[in-house]
Formats: C-alpha cells, sequence, structure tokens
C-alpha cells in the first residue's frame, strides 16, 4: 500500500495535519470500549478514505484486516475465563483446561476485534492520503536517520510488491515443473535482501550519509489544512470530553453493562462527521507536492 | 584541476580471486567527457563505484594503490562525503530511486546538501527541464516506465551540478531518440558547465561523437587510453568486439581512417567516391538488398525476402486481430493492433519508451488479456521479461533447468555455479533456456523476448543473435521487443515499429530500418538507407561496389 496521490481536500493538507487526522481517528478507538464508537470509527476511517478518493485501499485493507479481527474475536472467548453469562460448554481441551464460553468473552472478542479492525483502518488511511516524503521532512529535523528509516521501510512495501508481481510473472512463463514454495520464498528474501542494499547505495550516493539539518520551509497554512487541524483538535476534544463525561460507557465483565443513549448515538454520529465536514469545501484542492512547490517557487 | 586520479590501483572484491581494477593508473582532468568501454566484466562499472565511493565502503574489499575525486582520498571519503562533488547513475534506476514523487527525487539531494528552499526550488525545476521531466515532476515515482525513470535517476544525480559525473550504461533502457538526446545533454553539460563526466557505455556509436578520450578496460587493467579515433584504431587491432559499426564499414571496405561518427564515416566515402550522390544512389540501388551478417551473428542464415512471409504464410505462429489494452482510468496502451507471424519467423518489435512494447508481449504470452481484440497462437508461446533475475530461483544452475536446455543454451559448464555468480549475459541465456525447457515440454511456436540485449555487451548480443537464430531455423517464430537497432538488424526478417500503441511501420528489415533517422543502424544512415544495407559487411560489400564502378581497377 502507498500514498496515492489525488486532488482531495485531505491530500491537499500539510502532512502534518494529515497525521493528526489520523492519530486523532484512532484515539476513540483506544479510550472507548462501546462498540458504537468503534464501529463509528471505522465507519470515519473508511468514509474518510472514500471521500478522499483512497476507497479502493481502504476496501483492501478492510478485507486483509477482517479475517484478522474474526480471529481475534473467536479466539478471546475460548481463553478468556471472565463472565457470568455461559453459552456454551465446550469440555476440557489440551493445554486451555475447561472451556466454558461466556457471552461476555464472546463480546469482549467482538470489541478486541472492532478495535484491532479501526486501529488497522485508521493506518490504512494514513498510509494511503500522507505522502511519506512530507513526512520524512517533517521529522527530519528532529531525528533524520530514525524519520529517514521509517519512512523507506513504508517506501519498501510497494516496491517489493512490484518485485513479487515482476517475479510471479516470470515463474509463469517457466517451461517445466513450477519451482517449490521454499524455493520461491527463498528467492524472495534474497531479491528483498538485494534491494535493500541497491537503496542503502542510492542513499548514499544521494548524500544521505552526511546530511545536514534540512531547511524549515514555511508555507503558510491552507483552508484545508485549517479545515482538518480543526476537524482532528474535535476528534480529540469528543474522545477525551466523552471519556471524562461517561458517555457511550461500556463494559463486559462479569456481566454486560453499557450506555446505549443519545449522548453514546450523538458521539458515534460525531466522530463519523468530524474528519468528513471539511470535504464539503474542495475549494483551492490541488497535490500537495505541487502546494509545496508553489511555496518554494515564491521565496 | 583533477577529478579523478588514481594511482597503482588494485581493488578486490570481498572473496574474489582475481582483481577486478588490476593497478590501475589514469587521470581525468577537469571538464573532460570520457568514455569507458569494455566487454563486460572488464572493470568498468566497478572504477565508476570506486570513483563514486561506494568501491569500498559499501561494497568492502581490499584496495591497493591511491584514489583521489576532486582531491579527496576515496578511501578516506565515503560515498557521502564524494557526493558533495559527484552525482553517479548505475544500471538499473529502479534501484535508485528512493522518493516518492519526481519532484521529492530531485529534492533529495539538495535537501541533504542543507541547501535553501529557494535553491532547491531553482535546482529541482533546472535538471528538471534539462532532462525533459519537468511534466513528470508531480508523477509518483512508482508510476514510471524504465526510460522514464533513467531520465529522473540521472536528473537526480545532476541536480546539484556536481563537478564529477559518473554514469553506468545511462542509455541502456532508453529508445534511440531519448539515448540520443541524453548524450546530446551530457555534451551541453560538459561544454556550458564546464561537468566532467565519466561515461561507461557499450553501444559506442551513440557517444563516441560527444568524447574526447576513450579509456578502454579488458581483465581490470586499461588497454587502451586514447582519444576516439585512436581508440578505434586500436580497437580495430585489439579488440574488434569494441570496433563501432561505422568503424567496420570502413575498415572491412579497405578505407581509413575509422570514423568516429557518422558524419565523418560520410566524409571518408565522400572523399573516396564511394557516397552515393542521396540515399538511393544508381549503383547501390542495382546492387539489390543486401543482408550480410558481419557484425553480430556471421554464420546465421536469415531470409532475404523483402516481403515478410507473414503476409504470405497460410499458417501463423502469432495473429492478433484489433487487439486494444484500455485500462481502467487510463489512455489505451493498444490501440486496435492486428499482427501476423508465421513459423520461423523474425520479428523485431521497436517504437519509442512507452509506445506499448512490454504491454504486447504480456498479452501474447497470456499474462494479461486484452480488452477487445483476439489473439490466436500456433502454440505454446515463451516469453523472456525484461530481468532474467526473475526467474532465478534455485541454489544452483542445473537445478534451474533440465541439462539438455543448459547445453542448448552452452551453459553445461556451468551447472554447479550458483545463478547469481553468472555474468549477464549467462543469466540472461540461462532465463531463455527456462522459458523454453527441454524436450518434456512442447517446443515453442513462438519466442518472445523484451529487451533481451539490455547491458549486454556486443560479443553477448553476437551470442545471442546465434542462438535465436538457430532456435528461429528449427521452426519458432521470434518476436524480440528491442530499442537496438544494430541487434534488430541482426536477428529479424521484419520489423514492426510501433508508436503509441499501433504499429505505424511494418516491413522488411531492409526497408524499416534503412529509412529512419532514430531506427536504424549506423551503417544505413552512414549510407543513407542505400541499398538496405543494414550491417557494416553488407555496407562495405556496396562500397565495394560503388568504388568499383568509378575505379574500375578496384574489380582486380
Amino acid at each position: 500500500m502507498s500514498v496515492r496521490r489525488s486532488t482531495s481536500p485531505l491530500h491537499a493538507a500539510r502532512a502534518a495535519v494529515g497525521c493528526a487526522l489520523c492519530a486523532a481517528l484512532a484515539l476513540p478507538a483506544l479510550l472507548f470500549d462501546s462498540p458504537l464508537v468503534l464501529g463509528a470509527v471505522v465507519v470515519a476511517a473508511l468514509a474518510t478514505g472514500a471521500a478522499a478518493g483512497a476507497g479502493h485501499a481502504l476496501r483492501r485493507a478492510l478485507l486483509l484486516a477482517l479475517p484478522f479481527a474474526l480471529v481475534i474475536a473467536l479466539l478471546n472467548p475460548l481463553i478468556t475465563h471472565n463472565g457470568l453469562t455461559v453459552i456454551a460448554r465446550l469440555g476440557e481441551a489440551p493445554v486451555l483446561g475447561q472451556v466454558d464460553v461466556t457471552l461476555e468473552a464472546l463480546v469482549y472478542g467482538v470489541v478486541l476485534g472492532l478495535r484491532a479492525l479501526a486501529l488497522i483502518l485508521c493506518c490504512a488511511l494514513y498510509a494511503a492520503v500522507v505522502d511519506p516524503d512530507e513526512v520524512l521532512r517533517l521529522f527530519r529535523r528532529v531525528s533524520f536517520r530514525s524519520a529517514l528509516t521509517a519512512t523507506l521501510a513504508t517506501r519498501m512495501i510497494p516496491v517489493l510488491q512490484r518485485d513479487g508481481r515482476r517475479m510471479a510473472d516470470a515463474q509463469r512463463c517457466r517451461a517445466g515443473a513450477a519451482p517449490s514454495r521454499v524455493a520461491l520464498v527463498r528467492a524472495v528474501a534474497a531479491g528483498a535482501l538485494d534491494r535493500a542494499v541497491d537503496v542503502a547505495a542510492a542513499l548514499e550516493v544521494r548524500g544521505y550519509g552526511t546530511a545536514r539539518r534540512p531547511p524549515r520551509v514555511r508555507a503558510p497554512w491552507s483552508r484545508h489544512d485549517l479545515a482538518f487541524a480543526a476537524a482532528a483538535l474535535a476528534l480529540v476534544a469528543l474522545a477525551v470530553g466523552g471519556r471524562m463525561a461517561g458517555a457511550a460507557s461500556f463494559g463486559t465483565y462479569p456481566l454486560l453493562h453499557g450506555s446505549w443513549g443519545a449522548g453514546a448515538w450523538a458521539l458515534a454520529a460525531a466522530i463519523v462527521a468530524a474528519p468528513l465536514l471539511p470535504f464539503l469545501d474542495r475549494r483551492g484542492v490541488e497535490p500537495r507536492a505541487a502546494a509545496l512547490a508553489a511555496a518554494w517557487g515564491r521565496r | 584541476m583533477t577529478s579523478l586520479a588514481l594511482e597503482r590501483l588494485t581493488y578486490r572484491y570481498p572473496g574474489a580471486s582475481a582483481p577486478a581494477l588490476d593497478d590501475v593508473t589514469l587521470r581525468v582532468e577537469e571538464g573532460e567527457l570520457v568514455v569507458l568501454a569494455g566487454r563486460s566484466g572488464s572493470g568498468k562499472s566497478t572504477l565508476l563505484r570506486l570513483a563514486s565511493g561506494l568501491v569500498p565502503h559499501v561494497h568492502g574489499g581490499t584496495v591497493n594503490g591511491e584514489a583521489r575525486v576532486a582531491g579527496m582520498d576515496v578511501r578516506e571519503h565515503g560515498p557521502g562525503e564524494l557526493a558533495s562533488v559527484t552525482g553517479s547513475l548505475f544500471q538499473d534506476p529502479e534501484t535508485q530511486i528512493v522518493m516518492g514523487t519526481v519532484r521529492n527525487e530531485l529534492a533529495f539531494p539538495l535537501e541533504n546538501r542543507g541547501e535553501s528552499p529557494a535553491a532547491i526550488a531553482r535546482g529541482v525545476e533546472e535538471a528538471a527541464l534539462a532532462l525533459g521531466v519537468a511534466h513528470l515532476l508531480e508523477r509518483p515515482t512508482h508510476a514510471l516506465s524504465g526510460g522514464e525513470l533513467q531520465r529522473v535517476a540521472l536528473a537526480a544525480a545532476l541536480v546539484g551540478r556536481p563537478q564529477l559525473v559518473l554514469l553506468d550504461e545511462p542509455t541502456s533502457q532508453l529508445d534511440p531518440v531519448a539515448g540520443d538526446e541524453l548524450i546530446g545533454l551530457l555534451r551541453r553539460l560538459n561544454e556550458e558547465w564546464g561537468t566532467t563526466i565519466l561515461l561507461a557505455e557499450h553501444r559506442l556509436e551513440r557517444c563516441l561523437t560527444a568524447a574526447d578520450r576513450v579509456i578502454a578496460m579488458a581483465g581490470g587493467r586499461v588497454a587502451c587510453d586514447a582519444d576516439p579515433a585512436g581508440f578505434l584504431a586500436w580497437a580495430h587491432d585489439h579488440a574488434p568486439a569494441l570496433e563501432t559499426p561505422g568503424a567496420r564499414l570502413l575498415a572491412t571496405a579497405g578505407l581509413g581512417p575509422p570514423p568516429v561518427g557518422v558524419k565523418q564515416a560520410r566524409a571518408v566515402l565522400r572523399s573516396a567516391g564511394a557516397l552515393p550522390v542521396d540515399g538511393s544512389g544508381p549503383a547501390l540501388l542495382r546492387a539489390g538488398p543486401v543482408t550480410g551478417r558481419g557484425d553480430f551473428a556471421s554464420g546465421v542464415a536469415k531470409s532475404s525476402s523483402p516481403v515478410p512471409p507473414a503476409r504470405s504464410a497460410s499458417r501463423s505462429a502469432l495473429r492478433l486481430r484489433g487487439v486494444w489494452v484500455e485500462p481502467r482510468g487510463a489512455p489505451a496502451i493498444l490501440r486496435g493492433v492486428d499482427l501476423s507471424i508465421a513459423p520461423g519467423e523474425r520479428v523485431a518489435l521497436m517504437g519509442r519508451n512507452g509506445a506499448g512494447k512490454s504491454t504486447l508481449l504480456r498479452h501474447v504470452a497470456g499474462l494479461a488479456s486484452p480488452t477487445r481484440g483476439k489473439i490466436s497462437t500456433g502454440g505454446r508461446v515463451a516469453l523472456l521479461l525484461q530481468n532474467p533475475n526473475d526467474y532465478l530461483v534455485h541454489e544452483r544452475v542445473g537445478e534451474e533447468v533440465v541439462p539438455e536446455a543448459l547445453a542448448a543454451v552452452g551453459l553445461s559448464a556451468f551447472a554447479d555455479r550458483h545463478p547469481r555468480d553468472l555474468s549477464g549475459g549467462e543469466r540472461q541465456r540461462l532465463a531463455l533456456a527456462i522459458v523454453l525447457g527441454g524436450s518434456d515440454v512442447e517446443p515453442p511456436a513462438l519466442l518472445c523476448l523484451d529487451e533481451p540485449t539490455r547491458g549486454m555487451d556486443r560479443a553477448h548480443k553476437a551470442d545471442l543473435a546465434v542462438l535465436l537464430g538457430r532456435l528461429a531455423a528449427t521452426g519458432t517464430a521470434l518476436l524480440v521487443a528491442t530499442h537496438d537497432p544494430e541487434f534488430a538488424a541482426a536477428v529479424a526478417d521484419r520489423v514492426v515499429l510501433l508508436a503509441d500503441g499501433a504499429p505505424i511501420a511494418d516491413g522488411a528489415a531492409a526497408d524499416v530500418l534503412a529509412g529512419g533517422w532514430y531506427f536504424a543502424t549506423e551503417t544505413a544512415r552512414i549510407l543513407r538507407g542505400a541499398g538496405g544495407a543494414l550491417d557494416p559487411d553488407a555496407g562495405a560489400a556496396l562500397v565495394r561496389a560503388q568504388l568499383a564502378e568509378h575505379r574500375p581497377e578496384v574489380r582486380r
């Protein structure tokens, strides 16, 4: 997965704002156990991705994350013995001992699965809408090498995907029997190592080894920067405020309990609406790189 | 000031039995444009990597002797420090792109130097304009074609206006038009900015006219260090594989001195009275189409029929009818292609970067399905993709393919070697053996090859041409996508020129390759297409005929 540059208000916002929005969107998923709030974060991430023109990437991430979330949801009731409402007695099992599946453990598994799903989608949203080059530029003033390492790790994913596709095509062209999976995995791993060495050499000859502190680029805040920054702040306020006010409280042990009132629904609706509202204003939308270049040009 | 100075330098890669550079002493002065010539494995790339500091700092190994770049000792200063005075471009541009967009890629070296935003913006714009990539600035780097990547990587190497530019086969992925443009640009940089350029290249005919000096490497040593004319004279006597087609044409015709480029060759012919007044001199036309095999593949029989056999054949190895490839949300790549290839026919597919050549081959081989139209084949289609490394997945060459297939490509002696230890040309042959298979699989009706000579020296190309000729003689049709007109002339009966996803020329090789400016061999450009001569031996035969007509004593 890699950033797909398109002309959406979110792509037009600076990387710091994009990062902040994704982090703010993930915050309610970390602070709340309520399936309603967790579901709202999932919906918000998908809707934000779709509004930014990255719906395909988010959909793919969803399909990849769903089995993972399902496994978490199914495993939890098998290994957790908390909860008072037994819904199935599965008897003795090696390692696990007596397995009594409780409703509470099952629901908590669903909560954990939903949380994993929400966090994965927030990460996918970040990967799809925030330019890693700008993130590098943002953080290199603080820690150049760490920022570059992190950014290149993101960059290697599409590169290795492309290598993998090429290799798969080549294997389809073989005349004889297909090679074993072990041989293929070994070749792919060796290729990835070669690729890493090549990238390291490229970085060296571009002067990375002696990188100086990069110049600060003071680009003016655009309407999209301001709008999404406000959305991120609103999400943080909603999450922290809602948590402190006890809105959408939810617990599973020993018995299920929680708040499903208007406050909880309002909080969920606000979490979905906050990141979407800035998309209503599409004036001055341009890819971020072009905006940055224009800012440089003005200097 | 001296840009590069080596004094009795010997370098050995870790674990290597022989040195890659052996007792090399040379100096490259500021403002020189030096071409590094030599066969694969002669030490050209190692020399460039030494000058960029990758050797020994990234690759390891042992260095004896002295190496200085702009006064900096290479052993003490790593590639990061040397990057302040050098710009480097190596063979595979895909491995040299590190940022997400073209603009960021060009800005990266300047940011690393701590340049001001204004200097970065200006540097990026100027480099983009100079390399013709200004329209790509906002494009993601993962969406660029091979040729575009090459130009972007070169722009990134030049953006900091380095004192010394190190280029390892920069034209290997470029079409002839872009390749010529690039050499012209390097000459301009050299003349206007005084940039020192060290350029390793196999297609010498493309760059000798721009060079001040040629250093020929052999076995890690400097075999020749002379001006281009002196180098060609040396090559004629000591390294025929490095001779340019133009020099070989004149030498075979008994004329001299060896010409550096088309203009000089024509001047020599003109002064000898052997140049047709126009492109279709009467004496040469009477000689008819000639298809010598001298330069690349002597001994390979090739049809000289001016009419492509496919048009008269009832049975086809390949038949495309109205094939369209229209990706969602992107312009069409193939636009209603009609093409037939007869069994045993040898077709070269040429065209600019992005014309649709690779896409056509992928669809013919069944790796993808066309949006519209029909593709039918006379049997199995084998496809050799651009990068032979993608086929190599085993620890031993012998495990990759059955012994008889290995023998067919002349690699039986390497059965116990690791595939990655083979040279580029040997890997290409091994990959060819993998796609062809042994007697346990049906022989292919059609063999498609995508840029098979990328990065190959002239001798390896000749070997490949011979191998393909033998294969075609057994009835397997060939469809070779290539940017190399000399190789196309050596292997093909017929040339299809593709532009913007559709064939714009389809005819006998002698017709298509003799009539163009860019998609033409050097021999054809020297003789302006006369007699359809494409290679030096055919050209020399025509020149001798012309001389004999003007000077009857030549006949005797």
